[in-house]
């Protein structure tokens, strides 16, 4: 059983549901990864989303450009964010780690060398954004055959039909966007996300995270309300925009944030 | 070409946008239903004989065409070669062959009822080009633009905006034409219910790179009957600019069956290869994935994309339309390119001699055409694309010459 399967199926003995913090690696400077992650995890994280630095982030607003930008500046690459997930293994051999960013890093790297590397590193999923089940066929086997999730995009604009054969190609868990939009997007619809989460239920029996649109401990606690998992982004990186020039600012005050959204939904 | 089995160049893409290894949909979920049904209205329309022919219309009596195919005598003499041929898409209404495909999308926007446009520009023709359709069209348009580019295109700024236009400086990024692409694909994926983004080269996730290759299709087919009835015969040899590549496949793909027509598609050379500022990821690039398909990109080692350099902001783009990467790939077209002195003496050149102002998009396959032409005999026929009008570019060249106006 992978570690994210072992996770989620504890989580759903206890009742409770997965809180899934997202950070850029390398913001705002490599060195405040690791502690970073740490925290995350003390303060009652279940998986670890971790950002992959891409120059051109088509997919995010300005929060989580801006991170990249900030990692960019520090040239962390894809090679460093896998020493930063090894290094994190030494401590902690049981919090999943899932990979997030974009295709051409991935691509440059070259996908058998990716797989294994990471695999060997310690990361539990990746999520590509730009790659969509169609473009996929030759790599989800390539991930399997490491032992890697390929974590895969539901949208409100995706069809039932499109949607089962999403799910038939994605492992550990699917990741609901809940509005239609870029990262840190404006608040989202409870109701809305509910009622395509009962349909994307009919679909499959995989856990379904749901990201965008969470500020707070409130809306952590009504969309854990009928989702398998909570993913948070922007909220937490903007911690560290506002925090520039003291990343132990930065990490309290996103350690508190995580801890009462852990708090609201575990109420 | 040396195999035996003819490509059928027609069989290209796919069902699903693959120009061989490259093309594709590279994009978040949320854009794949509204790429669905564009592609299904796509399918529909372009088989549907009333849209090709409000297609023809509007080519023939709002944009102008067919554009000439001029042949340029004073520069043939002086380059002392090949017979030297201009396609004259400066001509078109708007002053560049961008126009082709923003009337084409247009009209798919129109058919699909949304009320709004977003673009893309780098020189800024692509926006004029878009803004102009939807001031015709009555639509709501909104152009992303580099800041860089806001900077150096002042001219084209204003037009966009006297057309009613709300053109958005990007500051994002190396603020230039790849990250206006970004900020539309983000307005795009907010307001995909209304909007219809209107992409300005042969890139972008399918079906993009079909469908402008298809409405950009009437150069080459224009030119290439242009050249059988006042030459006689076909062309020899192609010559266009490749940024994105929108012209060039245009010119191109007509005449990819005729196997003794060579192509050469035009890279910006920026300063040279060799000092790696430039614009020519078809020489100089490797394959990757960017703004919905891969193909030739320059990206570094870490797969981060780079800063790219040319003094024609057309030009200035890290990546190229996948159909060229395909081309390049199969030997069927050669990628070369000219230098920005090329261009600007290549621009100062047509302007003297034959009283034609490029574009300095269209300057660097001109810079090319003329050394082909003078590698080539008295017989033989070269086209260049002269996809656009140069009074844009004069506040630059001037900067250069070191005179403000």
């Amino acid at each position: 059983m992978s570690r994210i399967q072992a996770r989620f199926s504890a989580l759903q003995a206890a009742g409770r549901k997965a809180l899934i913090p997202y950070i850029t690696a390398g913001d705002p400077a490599p060195a405040v990864t690791l502690p970073l992650m740490h925290d995350l995890v003390a303060a009652g994280a279940d998986i670890i989303e971790l950002g992959i630095p891409f120059s051109d982030p088509m997919a995010d607003g300005p929060v989580i450009q801006l991170a990249m930008e900030r990692a960019l500046a520090h040239e962390v690459s894809l090679r460093q964010v896998l020493e930063m997930v090894a290094e994190f293994r030494q401590r902690d051999n049981d919090t999943p780690v899932v990979l997030m960013g974009y295709l051409n890093p991935v691509e440059r790297m070259g996908y058998d060398e990716f797989a294994r590397e990471a695999a060997e590193a310690g990361v539990d999923g990746v999520l590509t954004v730009d790659l969509p089940p169609e473009e996929a066929v030759d790599v989800v086997p390539l991930f399997k055959a490491r032992g890697l999730d390929t974590i895969f995009l539901l949208a409100p604009t995706t069809t039932a039909e499109r949607a089962r054969s999403i799910c038939q190609q994605a492992s550990g868990y699917v990741y609901y966007v809940s509005l239609k939009g870029v990262t840190g997007s404006s608040a989202l619809d409870v109701t809305d996300v509910a009622n395509k989460l009962d349909m994307l239920r009919t679909v499959t029996d995989l856990p379904i995270g749901v990201g965008f649109g969470i500020r707070d401990g409130a809306t952590a606690a009504a969309v854990g309300e009928v989702a398998d998992g909570v993913v948070v982004g922007s909220v937490l990186v903007n911690q560290i925009a506002a925090n520039a020039d003291n990343p132990d600012a930065a990490r309290k005050a996103i350690s508190a944030i995580i801890a009462e959204m852990r708090g609201a939904m575990d109420h | 070409m040396s195999d035996s089995n003819p490509i059928d160049f027609s069989a290209v893409p796919d069902a699903r946008g693959h120009f061989g290894p490259y093309g594709g949909r590279f994009v978040s979920e949320t854009l794949m239903d509204a790429l669905d049904e564009l592609e299904r209205l796509y399918r529909t329309l372009s088989d549907d004989p009333a849209f090709q022919a409000e297609f023809d219309r509007d080519l023939a009596f709002y944009v102008g065409r067919p554009s000439p195919l001029y042949l340029a005598e004073r520069l043939t003499q002086k380059v002392g070669g090949a017979q030297i041929y201009l396609k004259r898409e400066d001509l078109n209404h708007t002053g560049a062959h961008k126009v082709n495909n923003t009337i084409g999308q247009a009209l798919l926007a129109k058919h699909m009822g949304k009320p709004r446009v977003i673009a893309e520009t780098g020189a800024g023709q692509h926006g004029v080009a878009t803004a102009t359709v939807a001031a015709r069209l009555g639509l709501k348009c909104q152009v992303y633009m580099g800041a860089e580019d806001v900077r150096r295109q002042a001219l084209n700024v204003y037009r966009m905006k006297l057309l009613g236009a709300e053109v958005i400086p990007v500051t994002s990024g190396s603020r230039t034409l790849k990250d206006a692409m970004n900020e539309a694909m983000r307005d795009w994926v907010t307001n995909i219910d209304d909007t219809f983004y209107i992409i300005g080269t042969v890139a972008g996730p399918h079906p993009y790179p079909e469908l402008v290759r298809d409405f950009q299709c009437v150069i080459g087919r224009e030119a290439r009957e242009q050249c059988l009835t006042q030459a006689g015969r076909l062309p020899d040899a192609l010559v266009a600019c490749v940024g994105g590549g929108s012209n060039a496949i245009g010119l191109f793909h007509p005449f990819l069956n005729d196997e003794s027509v060579r192509m050469y598609g035009v890279e910006a050379g920026g300063h040279g290869i060799a000092t790696g500022e430039h614009a020519a990821p078809l020489s100089a690039g490797q394959p990757g994935v960017l703004h919905g398909n891969r193909t030739y990109l320059m990206s570094d080692e870490a797969g981060q994309i780079i800063e790219t350099h040319s003094v024609s902001a057309g030009l200035d783009y890290p990546g190229v339309g996948p159909e060229h990467s395909w081309l390049k790939d199969i030997g069927r077209v050669d990628y070369v390119d000219a230098t920005d002195d090329e261009a600007l003496h290549a621009f100062r050149e047509l302007t003297r001699v034959e009283g034609i102002m490029p574009a300095l998009e269209s300057s660097h396959a001109v810079a090319y055409g003329m050394k082909l032409a003078a590698s080539m005999s008295p017989e033989e026929i070269v086209v260049i694309n002269l996809s656009g009008r140069g009074d844009k570019d004069i506040h630059t060249v001037a900067g250069i010459d070191g005179i403000s106006i």
